[in-house]
């Protein structure tokens, strides 16, 4: 027989945090529920409380401020689709969360939840990563900020203390000629996990030449990868051929995926060179485009 | 264990029920409202089956507890005739026998209904895209794409 579930729908982060720090017993953050409820389906988890944060403003809205953005965790991906300005300025990252799932999925799934549930194949992970983006946690010891990079520590295991909710993402201001791009690979159009994915975000100056980069991989290792040295080898160049293989070189050289049903090693360190190399095209492109 | 209480709108009827914290939406539409349209196929968010609209966003109702529902609007298939008369969308899968077994028929529908209202004139491939979270086994989906695409000339036709 299981044990009774408790469920909160607070209105505010203090009585949230206050919820889940005061509970003794097994506690669950309920954003999208896309991977939660299908994991206390099977009996993989059963939580004596779920805290539902849908209702605390500060995660469920988007926000401008001096050019930066603010993502609340819990909004979800057709919410970010459909704020023209958010997905206008970080199509890389939109692009990301609308590929999980069906449209259905993306009406409930949520970029903080797909942050926290630590999926090393999550789509709008490494596009969340490449974007620079700093989560802001509230936790009972008060307000800290921390790397998206140093949330996700391997498959279904983050770094949250008890009683920590991610309240929302900073994405840094967009600079002039600067966008970014996600790519995956999956064996079909739609409704798929990715077998690789690669998130790029770069910076050009007046003359073309690449000023600032960041390249992010997926489902090639046990969490997203920041591939500091495949951001070197665009910056500083026009991102030309060479830079670009390069680019790809050192993507491949840092991925250790597993072999599984979706693909094998060797084919995981091939693809994510190809998808990182397509990805950081598509975002040169745009960035030419933007003033 | 105690049930919670639960206020919502369901097919614009104010509704109050009592679930258990961990019952799906879909558990209470079917097992204690007795509304058996809404099919469960996979559980998991996969099929599409038991897809409901809730505060006119499509989702499955398999992802959504129960107590997510107080003071939230939600339709299902239920909802979608006006007493005798069916939808467009329905007649329109009769005509083009856009179903067999019938399992994914309420979902489908559902979710054709949130495309057109979005997109009066969707293309054929922005129509294959919305549906690709509803499974059909059995019509191998032309039909459901011409039904789709047929109902939403006619409702095109009759506004304009």
């Amino acid at each position: 027989m299981m044990s009774e579930m408790r469920f909160e729908s607070p209105q505010t982060l203090e009585a949230a945090v206050a919820l889940l720090s005061g509970h003794n017993g097994i506690t669950k953050i309920l954003a999208g529920g896309t991977d939660l409820l299908i994991q206390m389906r099977g009996g993989r988890v059963e939580p004596t409380l779920l805290v539902d944060v849908k209702s605390i403003p500060e995660l469920t809205s988007i926000s401008q401020n001096n050019g930066a953005f603010r993502l609340g965790a819990a909004v979800n991906a057709m919410q970010m689709s459909e704020h023209e300005a958010f997905a206008q300025s970080w199509p890389g990252l939109t692009e990301a969360a609308m590929l999980i799932g069906s449209y259905q999925i993306k009406s409930r799934a949520t970029v903080g939840g797909n942050l926290c549930n630590a999926s090393p194949a999550a789509d709008s992970v490494p596009a969340l990563i490449a974007a620079g983006a700093i989560a802001t946690i509230m936790g009972p010891q008060g307000i800290r900020e921390q790397k998206v990079e140093d949330i996700a520590t391997g498959p279904g295991k983050n770094s949250l203390a008890k009683g920590e909710i991610v309240l929302y993402f900073t994405l840094p201001p967009r600079a002039p000629h600067s966008a970014d791009a996600y790519l995956r690979f999956i064996p079909r159009t739609e409704m798929d996990i990715a077998v690789v994915g690669a998130g790029i975000n770069l910076t050009l100056n007046d003359k073309g030449i690449c000023i600032e980069a960041r390249v992010c991989i997926g489902a090639v290792a046990e969490k997203a990868l920041l591939v500091k040295e495949a951001a070197a080898a665009l910056i500083g160049s026009t991102c030309d051929e060479s830079a670009l293989e390069k680019m790809g070189a050192a993507v491949s050289a840092a991925c250790r995926p597993i072999d599984d049903k979706r693909g094998t090693k060797a084919y995981r360190i091939k693809v994510s060179s190809v998808m990182a190399r397509r990805a950081a095209t598509i975002a040169l492109n745009r960035a030419r485009r933007t003033h | 264990m105690s049930k919670q209480h639960v206020t919502t709108q369901i097919n614009g009827n104010s509704v109050e029920f009592l679930c258990e914290t961990r019952q799906t939406l879909l558990e209470v539409l079917r097992d204690e409202l007795h509304l058996t349209g809404t099919k469960e196929g996979c559980g998991t968010g996969d099929c599409g089956a038991c897809t409901v609209t809730v505060d006119s966003k499509m989702v499955c109702s398999c992802l959504f507890l129960g107590v997510e529902a107080e003071g939230k609007s939600i339709q299902t298939i239920e909802g979608m005739a006006q007493g005798d008369k069916l939808h467009v969308l329905q007649r329109k899968f009769t005509e083009h026998a856009a179903l067999q077994c019938g399992i994914c028929t309420p979902g489908m529908l559902i979710a054709a209904q949130t495309l057109l209202e979005r997109n009066p004139d969707p293309t054929e491939e922005q129509t294959r895209y919305w549906l690709s979270g509803n499974l059909c086994r059995c019509t191998g989906y032309n039909q459901i794409i011409h039904a789709v695409l047929d109902a939403a000339k006619e409702l095109r036709g009759a506004k304009s």
